[in-house]
């Protein structure tokens, strides 16, 4: 085979995708859109965040939502210096988990700092949410440091 | 399923019932060994086929593959720009992404000399007059728009002549061809 | 448990094919087919693994078909995952009686596409996957946490990077800027497109086809949870428990083959499985210099099948994953000796 430039041509997939939500993660949406978060209590009094229908360790179903701060805790991070094009973020952040206060489970989400410099694990963190909220994970846009745990 | 309970704090607000979540991926597609060489020949309005090693069927359009045998197929040959159809099938309601008059006639072409069939538009042609085994042959798109590209044949239209026999047309021509060698 | 051996491996890869992934996988199936001298007829099923979503298309794996040439009809499995979960399809088969000889493969090509799109369209479609972390991030995440830990330390990632090729020195290591801190490039994984291909017998006729069969004396797979908030990012239960089902160290592993697409994965699972930190004999290859997303796996248990055949090995162990975080993993052991 001669080496002429080998042709090519561009191909997308696109899939909508309107997901149900059932009653829980609906549940969870819905807190998000009213800008509170919710978590559910799993057998052991431990509170899942964010929530699933189903105990992941033992299968149960799940049924008492509970309402957890929007304050929390950087348990672990990285930093993203380029954004991917779906990313909801536009500049280089963190991608954290970060326990809330209430919860005894973290969350992923960004922290949105400048640089990686400016935070560690154990950073106090705030939600900052969307100016307009739909019920989407995205509703939160990020989170901030806070200043001090009283903060 | 079990109800759910949520805290007060929600209490008479719409609850969110489903969320959209979009995906995209985008890929540079590249077509494989034998499809460039099929497509670069496209371009000059030369249709090419693929030879078995195994037992010289002619399979048209050239995947450099014998999917009967598993095995490579280097060999390419000329084909002619006419065939016959081996099947096709007559549609009424339109399909999303293609601006088609209706009712349009999808079919199976058996290039002259070719064991397989491929999927194209047959036009020029009422419906009730379509039939198996009726000879057409290739409508291109003009001169200035031929490229490297499938969408280089617009569509089959009759070409007149006998038509090839119902126990011969399509996929049967092969068993029909292989029958006669066994009985020759 | 009835005796199944791999009789024949072959396999391939590169930065980026030309080929479509059946003019690849056709010389690698051909290949097994000659060193075993059997035809499709006389393969009693096949089973391969590959992803629709990496092809671009729906249904890709029945295109693939045509380098198997399947006629007449032939019995036939497919898995949407990495090869290895293909033979362990294949190996539940033998057990039931139903096969004596089968064809497994496996193949992937991520160069046309967004490798890290379609691996984050894997996760959870809620919550994680809307936000499109890529799986340096992921990994970055659970790296964090296993230095600050002091599961392992920097050195040992900087060692483990020169060991699998990545980087020659510490020194090189260390001047890499950080890729998705505190992972560099040295410590992620390069990818490239590629395909394997084996044949597996029972006993009775793995000995027909092969001068020395390496036996399958254990094979498990395990998954942990999806959700990262319940995953603890220092263990890897689901790899320690499938390498105690599948009898790692019911005798001496010769060679370890990890599917360790991360210098953290590697320093982890050695841990969870109880294998020393730095191996007597080094994998064969690493996934780590070349990565191919449903065929890496798959390539290990090849790699460990080699080690047999070739004398380097009597016992070897091979290793595959699959999913973010080392969610799920695959253990299988092989032995060059009746036992």
């Amino acid at each position: 085979m001669e080496s002429h430039e080998r042709l090519s041509a561009p191909l997308v997939l696109e899939y909508p995708f309107t997901r149900t939500t059932g009653p829980v993660i609906g549940a969870f949406l819905t807190g998000l859109r009213e800008r509170i978060v919710l978590g559910i209590k799993r057998k052991d009094g431990t509170v899942l965040v964010p929530p699933t229908e189903y105990d992941p360790a033992t299968s149960e179903a799940l049924t008492e939502m509970v309402e957890v701060e929007q304050t929390g805790e950087v348990i672990t991070w990285t930093w993203v210096q380029e954004p991917r094009d779906q990313s909801p973020w536009d500049r280089p952040h963190a991608l954290a988990m970060i326990k809330l206060d209430g919860a005894d489970t973290p969350l992923l989400h960004a922290v949105l700092v400048d640089s990686p410099e400016t935070l560690d694990t154990g950073t106090r963190v705030r939600i900052k949410w969307r100016e307009e909220t739909e019920g989407h994970i995205k509703d939160i846009e990020g989170f901030l440091p806070v200043e001090s745990k009283n903060d | 399923m079990t109800d759910v309970n949520v805290p007060s704090s929600l209490d008479g607000v719409e609850p969110v019932q489903s969320v959209r979540t979009p995906i995209r991926m985008e890929y540079t597609f590249t077509p494989g060994v034998a499809a460039q060489t099929y497509l670069r020949e496209f371009g000059n309005k030369k249709i090419l086929g693929n030879v078995s090693p195994i037992d010289g069927a002619i399979l048209v359009p050239p995947r450099g593959a014998d999917p009967r045998h598993g095995a490579l197929c280097e060999e390419f040959v000329e084909m002619p720009h006419t065939g016959h159809i081996g099947s096709y099938c007559v549609t009424n309601v339109p399909i999303p992404g293609r601006d088609l008059d209706l009712p349009y006639i999808s079919a199976w072409i058996f290039l002259d000399g070719a064991d397989v069939g491929f999927l194209n538009l047959v036009a020029e042609c009422p419906p009730e007059e379509c039939r198996i085994g009726m000879r057409v042959e290739a409508v291109w798109k003009p001169d200035e728009e031929i490229g490297m590209t499938a969408e280089n044949i617009l569509y089959w239209k009759p070409s007149g002549g006998p038509d090839i026999p119902f126990a011969e047309a399509g996929v049967r021509g092969w068993h029909a061809r292989k029958q006669g060698e066994t009985n020759a | 448990m009835r005796k199944v051996a791999i009789v024949a491996a072959a396999s391939r890869q590169e930065e980026k094919m030309l080929d479509t992934e059946v003019e690849m996988m056709i010389p690698l199936i051909s290949e097994v087919k000659a060193k075993t001298g059997l035809d499709q007829t006389e393969i009693g099923f096949t089973c391969s693994g590959s992803s629709d979503f990496l092809a671009g298309q729906a249904f890709s794996f029945v295109m693939t078909l045509d380098a198997v040439g399947p006629v007449p009809p032939i019995s036939e499995s497919h898995v949407e995952m990495d090869g290895a979960w293909a033979l362990y399809e294949t190996w539940v088969k033998f057990q039931m009686g139903i096969i004596d000889t089968a064809l497994v493969y496996s193949y992937g090509k991520p160069s046309p596409g967004s490798l890290q799109d379609v691996l984050s369209t894997q996760l959870d479609p809620y919550y994680v996957a809307p936000l499109w972390p890529d799986a340096h991030a992921v990994a970055g995440l659970q790296a964090r946490t296993l230095l600050e830990q002091g599961i392992i330390n920097v050195d040992q990632l900087a060692d483990c990077a020169v060991r699998a090729g990545t980087v020659e020195s510490r020194e090189e290591y260390f001047s890499q800027p950080m890729l998705s801190d505190p992972l560099r490039k040295a410590d992620c994984p390069t990818y490239a497109d590629g395909g394997v291909a084996m044949i597996l017998a029972a006993e009775g006729k793995a000995e027909e086809l092969c001068e020395k069969p390496a036996w399958i004396t254990g094979i498990d797979h395990r998954i942990d949870v999806h959700h990262f908030g319940v995953r603890d990012f220092t263990t890897v239960p689901s790899a320690r428990i499938a390498a105690e089902k599948a009898g790692v160290h019911d005798g001496p592993i010769d060679i370890a083959e990890l599917h360790a697409a991360y210098t953290t994965h590697d320093l982890l699972l050695r841990k969870e499985m109880g294998l020393p930190e730095t191996p007597n004999h080094s994998q064969r290859s690493y996934p780590i210099k070349a990565d191919t997303l449903m065929a890496s796996g798959l390539l290990r248990i090849a790699e460990a099948a080699r080690a047999i055949w070739e004398g380097d090995a009597n016992r070897a162990l091979a290793h595959a994953t699959a999913g973010p975080l080392l969610q799920q993993n695959l253990i299988c052991v092989l032995s060059g000796e009746d036992t």
